[in-house]
């Protein structure tokens, strides 16, 4: 059964399909408001989240579709011990599709490998966050025009951010793009994202400490939050948590077509001034995300159907 | 240093000097019952410096392990104490609980029932990485 674990498992002719079929919702919204009718999407969340549940649950509404859903791992069978295993298993008797986020890393992998269903990974801990990666595509596809020849920024948490990770992995499949990684130290990006892909696919990067030295030259600038729950040594999360806000001052050697992403939650590391400048596009990457969420669900659940 | 010769039992030779330890532990042959030598840094012409390990009896023996470990070692099966068959040892694809994945918030780390997996992603270098959360053996 085919499922989405990480963004590798979809070819670039797939996150094409993805990002056609998810301009063609935004244009023809009624055209795709019955096409998951008699569906049902089971959303596994066994760690916080607002905006991804909300944003699968919200894609399979618009799909005609219906939502059978479990939120913490203390109100689930997992309390009681039951395996990854036993709950795809169960779980696929009850729905067509899952999305699933788990704090471990690794799991929507064993959840994909025991269900009968299509399994989409909503994030495995620090490991992987595939419709995040989807929704920032859509994003630079629709700010950008374009996936080549482009200069990208990734700023703050590089060590710990899955987002950062898959959306090097995603970009770095297309040619004439150039990474600037905007980090302090302790939190560079791991020395294997930059062996494994960008040496080994001869991409140009280059590291930096210094925001606002590295403006002038970005096309999109990727903001994340330091991420509490990533460490395990509070210390070191109060030290590092306010090393880069980005506000208008930041900005002022920006380019004026520059697209700001952020995988939000936001805490404070983009002042709320720049909220109102064109180039925030952070709040756009949200809606996106649901439309590539409903092309995903509308893929994999053809496919499924297409096996039977 | 004399160890005596063995009649029928597998000689693992060609070990890098200092890996016959872990070897050792990872094939399990702390859990036999016959005689088993680890020999270290001894004078090789090809390497300097290679350990061996000597197992006094025919017992399967895991080559994934050793070509884990150690993919220059080679494998010596000894009948009547003479050369029965050499076995070429190479990296496998895949490692099915020889080593756990050291990632505490890999799922492997609550999830008991599942095998400790991990596959070969750079053989030039000798990498493994866990199947689940992608953390590299060490």
């Amino acid at each position: 059964m085919r499922s989405v674990i990480d963004i590798p498992d979809l070819s670039l002719d797939e996150l094409k399909e993805l990002i056609d079929v998810a301009m063609d919702i935004i244009a023809n919204p009624q055209k795709y408001a019955e096409a998951c009718h008699g569906k049902k999407l089971a959303t596994l969340f066994f760690e916080p989240s607002t905006r991804t549940r909300m944003s699968f649950e919200a894609a399979m509404y618009e799909l005609g579709g219906n939502v059978i859903s479990v939120t913490g791992a203390g109100t689930s069978s997992a309390a009681k011990g039951e395996s990854m295993a036993d709950t795809a298993k169960t779980v696929s008797c009850y729905a067509d599709i899952i999305a699933v986020r788990h704090p471990k890393e690794g799991s929507a992998y064993v959840m994909a490998q025991n269900a009968t269903i299509p399994v989409i990974n909503g994030g495995d801990g620090g490991h992987s966050h595939p419709t995040q990666t989807l929704a920032d595509l859509l994003t630079i596809y629709r700010e950008k025009g374009r996936f080549e020849g482009l200069t990208i920024g990734l700023c703050g948490d590089l060590k710990f951010g899955r987002t950062v990770h898959s959306l090097i992995q995603a970009m770095s499949r297309y040619n004439g793009n150039k990474f600037v990684l905007i980090s302090p130290e302790e939190l560079k990006v791991p020395s294997y994202v930059k062996k494994d892909v960008l040496q080994q696919r001869g991409i140009p990067y280059e590291q930096t400490t210094d925001l606002e030295g590295a403006m002038p030259q970005l096309d999109i600038l990727y903001m994340t939050r330091v991420q509490r729950e990533r460490f395990f040594n509070e210390e070191d999360y109060l030290r590092l948590k306010d090393s880069y806000i980005l506000n208008m001052e930041k900005l002022k050697n920006a380019k004026p077509d520059l697209a700001i992403l952020h995988p939000l939650p936001r805490v404070n590391e983009i002042s709320v001034a720049v909220d109102n400048d064109p180039r925030a596009c952070y709040f756009k990457q949200v809606l996106n995300g649901k439309y590539m969420r409903m092309a995903l669900i509308l893929k994999l659940l053809k496919e499924a159907q297409n096996e039977h | 240093m004399n160890i005596d010769s063995i009649h029928n039992g597998i000689v693992i030779d060609h070990i890098t000097a200092g890996k016959g330890m872990k070897l050792y532990e990872l094939l399990g042959l702390d859990k036999l019952d016959c005689s088993v030598a680890i020999i270290k840094n001894v004078h090789s012409g090809k390497l300097g410096k290679k350990d061996i390990i000597k197992i006094d009896a025919d017992i399967p023996v895991d080559v994934d392990v050793i070509g884990f470990v150690d993919p220059g070692a080679t494998v010596n099966i000894i009948k009547d104490e003479k050369l029965s068959e050499k076995r070429n040892i190479e990296m496998p694809n895949r490692l099915v609980n020889v080593i756990k994945c050291k990632n505490p918030r890999c799922i492997t780390s609550t999830e008991q029932e599942l095998d400790h997996i991990f596959k070969l992603t750079d053989r030039a270098n000798n990498v493994y990485r866990c199947l689940y959360c992608e953390t590299k053996a060490n």
